[in-house]
Protein backbone atom coordinates (compact mmCIF):
# COMPACT_ATOMS: atom_id res chain seq x y z
CA UNK A 1 0.00 0.00 0.00
CA UNK A 2 2.71 2.48 0.99
CA UNK A 3 4.72 1.48 -2.07
CA UNK A 4 1.79 2.19 -4.38
CA UNK A 5 1.23 5.64 -2.88
CA UNK A 6 4.94 6.42 -3.22
CA UNK A 7 4.89 5.26 -6.84
CA UNK A 8 1.88 7.46 -7.50
CA UNK A 9 3.70 10.52 -6.09
CA UNK A 10 6.71 9.63 -8.22
CA UNK A 11 4.56 9.45 -11.36
CA UNK A 12 3.00 12.82 -10.50
CA UNK A 13 6.48 14.38 -10.22
CA UNK A 14 7.48 12.81 -13.54
CA UNK A 15 4.37 14.41 -15.06
CA UNK A 16 5.36 17.81 -13.60
CA UNK A 17 8.85 17.46 -15.10
CA UNK A 18 7.38 16.47 -18.48
CA UNK A 19 5.10 19.52 -18.47
CA UNK A 20 7.82 21.88 -17.08
CA UNK A 21 5.21 23.54 -14.85
CA UNK A 22 5.48 23.15 -11.09
CA UNK A 23 2.13 24.21 -9.65
CA UNK A 24 -0.31 22.14 -7.56
CA UNK A 25 -2.82 21.79 -10.41
CA UNK A 26 -0.25 20.01 -12.58
CA UNK A 27 0.61 17.81 -9.63
CA UNK A 28 -3.05 16.85 -9.19
CA UNK A 29 -3.44 16.07 -12.90
CA UNK A 30 -0.29 13.94 -12.81
CA UNK A 31 -1.51 12.21 -9.66
CA UNK A 32 -4.77 11.35 -11.42
CA UNK A 33 -2.97 9.92 -14.46
CA UNK A 34 -0.65 7.97 -12.16
CA UNK A 35 -3.72 6.57 -10.44
CA UNK A 36 -5.01 5.34 -13.81
CA UNK A 37 -1.62 3.76 -14.58
CA UNK A 38 -1.47 2.00 -11.21
CA UNK A 39 -5.03 0.77 -11.72
CA UNK A 40 -4.09 -0.61 -15.13
CA UNK A 41 -1.03 -2.40 -13.68
CA UNK A 42 -2.75 -3.56 -10.48
CA UNK A 43 -2.08 -7.27 -11.02
CA UNK A 44 1.69 -6.73 -10.80
CA UNK A 45 1.46 -5.59 -7.16
CA UNK A 46 1.37 -7.88 -4.16
CA UNK A 47 -1.40 -6.01 -2.33
CA UNK A 48 -4.73 -4.66 -3.53
CA UNK A 49 -5.26 -1.47 -5.51
CA UNK A 50 -4.71 1.05 -2.74
CA UNK A 51 -7.77 3.21 -3.35
CA UNK A 52 -9.96 0.35 -2.09
CA UNK A 53 -8.12 0.45 1.22
CA UNK A 54 -8.51 4.23 1.43
CA UNK A 55 -12.25 3.77 0.94
CA UNK A 56 -12.27 1.16 3.73
CA UNK A 57 -10.48 3.55 6.12
CA UNK A 58 -13.00 6.32 5.35
CA UNK A 59 -15.81 3.83 5.94
CA UNK A 60 -14.29 2.96 9.34
CA UNK A 61 -14.14 6.65 10.29
CA UNK A 62 -17.81 7.10 9.37
CA UNK A 63 -18.70 4.07 11.53
CA UNK A 64 -16.77 5.68 14.43
CA UNK A 65 -18.78 8.91 14.08
CA UNK A 66 -22.12 7.10 13.82
CA UNK A 67 -21.40 4.94 16.88
CA UNK A 68 -20.31 7.97 18.92
CA UNK A 69 -23.62 9.75 18.26
CA UNK A 70 -25.74 6.61 18.81
CA UNK A 71 -23.99 5.78 22.09
CA UNK A 72 -24.56 9.30 23.33
CA UNK A 73 -28.27 9.02 22.63
CA UNK A 74 -28.36 5.68 24.48
CA UNK A 75 -26.51 7.12 27.50
CA UNK A 76 -28.86 10.10 27.46
CA UNK A 77 -31.88 7.80 27.63
CA UNK A 78 -30.45 5.79 30.53
CA UNK A 79 -29.43 8.79 32.61
CA UNK A 80 -32.53 10.92 32.11
CA UNK A 81 -34.96 8.05 32.70
CA UNK A 82 -36.72 8.64 36.04
CA UNK A 83 -36.36 5.02 37.18
CA UNK A 84 -32.90 3.47 37.05
CA UNK A 85 -33.45 -0.09 35.79
CA UNK A 86 -30.11 -1.03 34.30
CA UNK A 87 -28.50 -4.45 34.78
CA UNK A 88 -24.75 -4.04 34.28
CA UNK A 89 -22.32 -6.91 33.85
CA UNK A 90 -19.14 -8.13 32.22
CA UNK A 91 -19.06 -10.54 29.30
CA UNK A 92 -16.31 -12.07 27.21
CA UNK A 93 -16.03 -11.64 23.45
CA UNK A 94 -13.78 -13.80 21.34
CA UNK A 95 -12.23 -11.94 18.47
CA UNK A 96 -10.66 -13.21 15.27
CA UNK A 97 -8.40 -10.20 14.83
CA UNK A 98 -4.71 -10.83 15.43
CA UNK A 99 -2.68 -7.66 14.90
CA UNK A 100 -2.21 -5.29 17.84
CA UNK A 101 -3.48 -2.20 16.03
CA UNK A 102 -6.60 -4.07 14.87
CA UNK A 103 -7.46 -5.00 18.46
CA UNK A 104 -6.80 -1.43 19.59
CA UNK A 105 -9.14 -0.06 16.94
CA UNK A 106 -11.76 -2.69 17.77
CA UNK A 107 -11.67 -1.86 21.48
CA UNK A 108 -11.92 1.84 20.68
CA UNK A 109 -14.99 1.13 18.56
CA UNK A 110 -16.54 -1.07 21.26
CA UNK A 111 -15.94 1.62 23.87
CA UNK A 112 -17.86 4.04 21.69
CA UNK A 113 -20.68 1.54 21.03
CA UNK A 114 -23.94 2.14 22.91
CA UNK A 115 -23.67 0.65 26.40
CA UNK A 116 -20.35 -1.20 26.21
CA UNK A 117 -16.89 -0.46 27.60
CA UNK A 118 -13.77 -2.61 27.21
CA UNK A 119 -12.26 -3.49 30.59
CA UNK A 120 -9.52 -5.96 29.76
CA UNK A 121 -7.83 -7.76 26.89
CA UNK A 122 -6.58 -11.26 27.58
CA UNK A 123 -2.85 -11.87 27.39
CA UNK A 124 -3.01 -13.89 24.17
CA UNK A 125 -5.08 -11.14 22.43
CA UNK A 126 -8.00 -13.49 21.78
CA UNK A 127 -10.68 -12.45 24.26
CA UNK A 128 -11.98 -8.99 25.07
CA UNK A 129 -13.71 -8.47 28.43
CA UNK A 130 -16.49 -5.94 27.99
CA UNK A 131 -18.58 -4.20 30.62
CA UNK A 132 -22.13 -3.75 29.38
CA UNK A 133 -24.69 -1.31 30.69
CA UNK A 134 -27.54 -3.75 30.05
CA UNK A 135 -26.47 -7.36 30.13
CA UNK A 136 -29.84 -8.55 28.80
CA UNK A 137 -29.06 -8.12 25.14
CA UNK A 138 -25.51 -9.46 25.14
CA UNK A 139 -26.00 -11.83 22.25
CA UNK A 140 -27.39 -9.07 20.12
CA UNK A 141 -24.51 -6.72 20.83
CA UNK A 142 -21.95 -9.49 20.29
CA UNK A 143 -23.39 -10.34 16.91
CA UNK A 144 -23.59 -6.69 15.89
CA UNK A 145 -19.96 -6.12 16.95
CA UNK A 146 -18.87 -9.20 15.06
CA UNK A 147 -20.79 -8.37 11.92
CA UNK A 148 -20.14 -4.70 11.49
CA UNK A 149 -16.93 -3.72 13.28
CA UNK A 150 -14.75 -6.77 12.80
CA UNK A 151 -15.72 -6.92 9.16
CA UNK A 152 -14.94 -3.25 8.63
CA UNK A 153 -11.53 -3.60 10.31
CA UNK A 154 -10.73 -6.75 8.33
CA UNK A 155 -11.65 -4.88 5.17
CA UNK A 156 -8.88 -2.39 5.94
CA UNK A 157 -6.19 -4.96 6.69
CA UNK A 158 -7.06 -7.43 3.92
CA UNK B 1 -26.26 31.69 4.37
CA UNK B 2 -24.51 33.34 7.32
CA UNK B 3 -27.73 33.00 9.33
CA UNK B 4 -27.85 29.24 8.72
CA UNK B 5 -24.24 28.92 9.84
CA UNK B 6 -25.01 30.98 12.96
CA UNK B 7 -27.92 28.67 13.81
CA UNK B 8 -25.67 25.63 13.32
CA UNK B 9 -23.06 27.19 15.64
CA UNK B 10 -25.66 27.90 18.33
CA UNK B 11 -27.09 24.38 18.10
CA UNK B 12 -23.63 22.77 18.28
CA UNK B 13 -22.56 24.72 21.35
CA UNK B 14 -25.88 24.16 23.13
CA UNK B 15 -25.75 20.41 22.38
CA UNK B 16 -22.21 20.27 23.72
CA UNK B 17 -23.15 22.04 26.93
CA UNK B 18 -26.23 19.83 27.34
CA UNK B 19 -24.22 16.63 26.84
CA UNK B 20 -21.63 17.74 29.39
CA UNK B 21 -24.45 18.47 31.84
CA UNK B 22 -25.93 15.01 31.23
CA UNK B 23 -22.50 13.45 31.79
CA UNK B 24 -22.30 15.24 35.14
CA UNK B 25 -25.78 13.97 36.07
CA UNK B 26 -24.72 10.47 35.09
CA UNK B 27 -21.65 10.61 37.30
CA UNK B 28 -23.91 11.59 40.21
CA UNK B 29 -26.78 9.18 39.52
CA UNK B 30 -25.29 5.92 38.33
CA UNK B 31 -24.49 3.23 40.92
CA UNK B 32 -20.85 2.15 40.47
CA UNK B 33 -17.51 3.10 38.92
CA UNK B 34 -18.03 1.25 35.66
CA UNK B 35 -21.43 2.67 34.76
CA UNK B 36 -20.24 6.15 35.76
CA UNK B 37 -17.33 5.61 33.42
CA UNK B 38 -19.79 4.89 30.61
CA UNK B 39 -21.41 8.28 31.10
CA UNK B 40 -18.19 10.22 31.60
CA UNK B 41 -16.24 8.71 28.73
CA UNK B 42 -18.98 8.95 26.10
CA UNK B 43 -21.20 11.93 26.78
CA UNK B 44 -18.33 14.19 27.81
CA UNK B 45 -16.37 13.26 24.66
CA UNK B 46 -19.07 14.25 22.22
CA UNK B 47 -19.94 17.28 24.36
CA UNK B 48 -16.43 18.72 24.25
CA UNK B 49 -16.08 17.80 20.59
CA UNK B 50 -19.21 19.65 19.54
CA UNK B 51 -18.31 22.71 21.64
CA UNK B 52 -14.91 22.80 19.92
CA UNK B 53 -16.53 22.33 16.50
CA UNK B 54 -18.93 25.20 17.22
CA UNK B 55 -16.02 27.43 18.28
CA UNK B 56 -14.12 26.52 15.12
CA UNK B 57 -17.11 27.34 12.91
CA UNK B 58 -17.67 30.63 14.76
CA UNK B 59 -14.15 31.91 14.19
CA UNK B 60 -14.17 30.63 10.59
CA UNK B 61 -17.52 32.18 9.65
CA UNK B 62 -17.41 35.46 11.59
CA UNK B 63 -13.74 36.37 11.46
CA UNK B 64 -12.49 34.34 8.49
CA UNK B 65 -9.86 32.74 10.72
CA UNK B 66 -9.16 29.05 10.05
CA UNK B 67 -7.92 27.77 13.39
CA UNK B 68 -6.42 24.35 12.77
CA UNK B 69 -5.56 23.86 16.45
CA UNK B 70 -9.25 23.34 17.23
CA UNK B 71 -9.41 20.58 14.59
CA UNK B 72 -6.32 18.97 16.12
CA UNK B 73 -7.93 19.26 19.56
CA UNK B 74 -11.07 17.50 18.31
CA UNK B 75 -8.99 14.67 16.82
CA UNK B 76 -6.87 14.26 19.96
CA UNK B 77 -9.91 14.14 22.27
CA UNK B 78 -11.56 11.64 19.95
CA UNK B 79 -8.47 9.42 20.02
CA UNK B 80 -7.59 9.61 23.71
CA UNK B 81 -10.84 9.62 25.67
CA UNK B 82 -11.91 6.00 24.93
CA UNK B 83 -8.43 4.86 25.97
CA UNK B 84 -8.69 6.90 29.17
CA UNK B 85 -12.06 5.35 29.98
CA UNK B 86 -10.68 1.87 29.34
CA UNK B 87 -7.61 2.44 31.53
CA UNK B 88 -9.61 3.89 34.43
CA UNK B 89 -12.08 1.00 34.49
CA UNK B 90 -9.26 -1.55 34.10
CA UNK B 91 -7.37 0.00 37.00
CA UNK B 92 -10.57 -0.01 39.07
CA UNK B 93 -11.17 -3.68 38.29
CA UNK B 94 -7.62 -4.69 39.10
CA UNK B 95 -7.82 -2.77 42.37
CA UNK B 96 -10.85 -4.89 43.28
CA UNK B 97 -13.66 -2.34 43.07
CA UNK B 98 -16.93 -4.32 43.20
CA UNK B 99 -19.68 -4.03 40.61
CA UNK B 100 -23.13 -2.78 41.57
CA UNK B 101 -25.77 -5.51 41.07
CA UNK B 102 -24.09 -7.75 38.61
CA UNK B 103 -26.17 -10.28 36.77
CA UNK B 104 -23.49 -12.00 34.67
CA UNK B 105 -19.85 -11.70 35.52
CA UNK B 106 -18.11 -13.82 32.99
CA UNK B 107 -14.58 -15.10 32.52
CA UNK B 108 -12.97 -11.99 33.88
CA UNK B 109 -13.54 -13.28 37.41
CA UNK B 110 -11.88 -16.62 36.68
CA UNK B 111 -9.09 -14.83 34.87
CA UNK B 112 -8.59 -12.56 37.86
CA UNK B 113 -8.54 -15.61 40.15
CA UNK B 114 -5.72 -17.14 38.11
CA UNK B 115 -3.84 -13.84 38.21
CA UNK B 116 -4.13 -13.71 41.98
CA UNK B 117 -2.77 -17.24 42.27
CA UNK B 118 0.13 -16.29 40.01
CA UNK B 119 0.81 -13.28 42.22
CA UNK B 120 0.77 -15.50 45.28
CA UNK B 121 3.28 -17.84 43.74
CA UNK B 122 5.73 -15.07 42.95
CA UNK B 123 6.80 -13.95 46.46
Amino acid sequence: MAFQILLNFFLAFVWMFLKVSYDPVTFLVGYFFGLLIIFAFRRFFDSRFYLLRVVAVINLLLIFMRELILSNIAILKVILKPKLDIRPGIFALETELTEDWEITVLSGLITLTPGTLVIDVSDDNRILYIHAMDIGDVDESVSSIKNSFEKAIMEVSK
Amino acid sequence: MIEIIRIIIIVLILIGAFLSLVAAFGVIRLPDVYTRNHAASKAATLGVMSVLLGTFLYFYAEEGHFNSRLILGIIFIFMTSPVAGHLISRAAYNAGVPLADVSVQDDLKTKKGSQVSVNQEKP
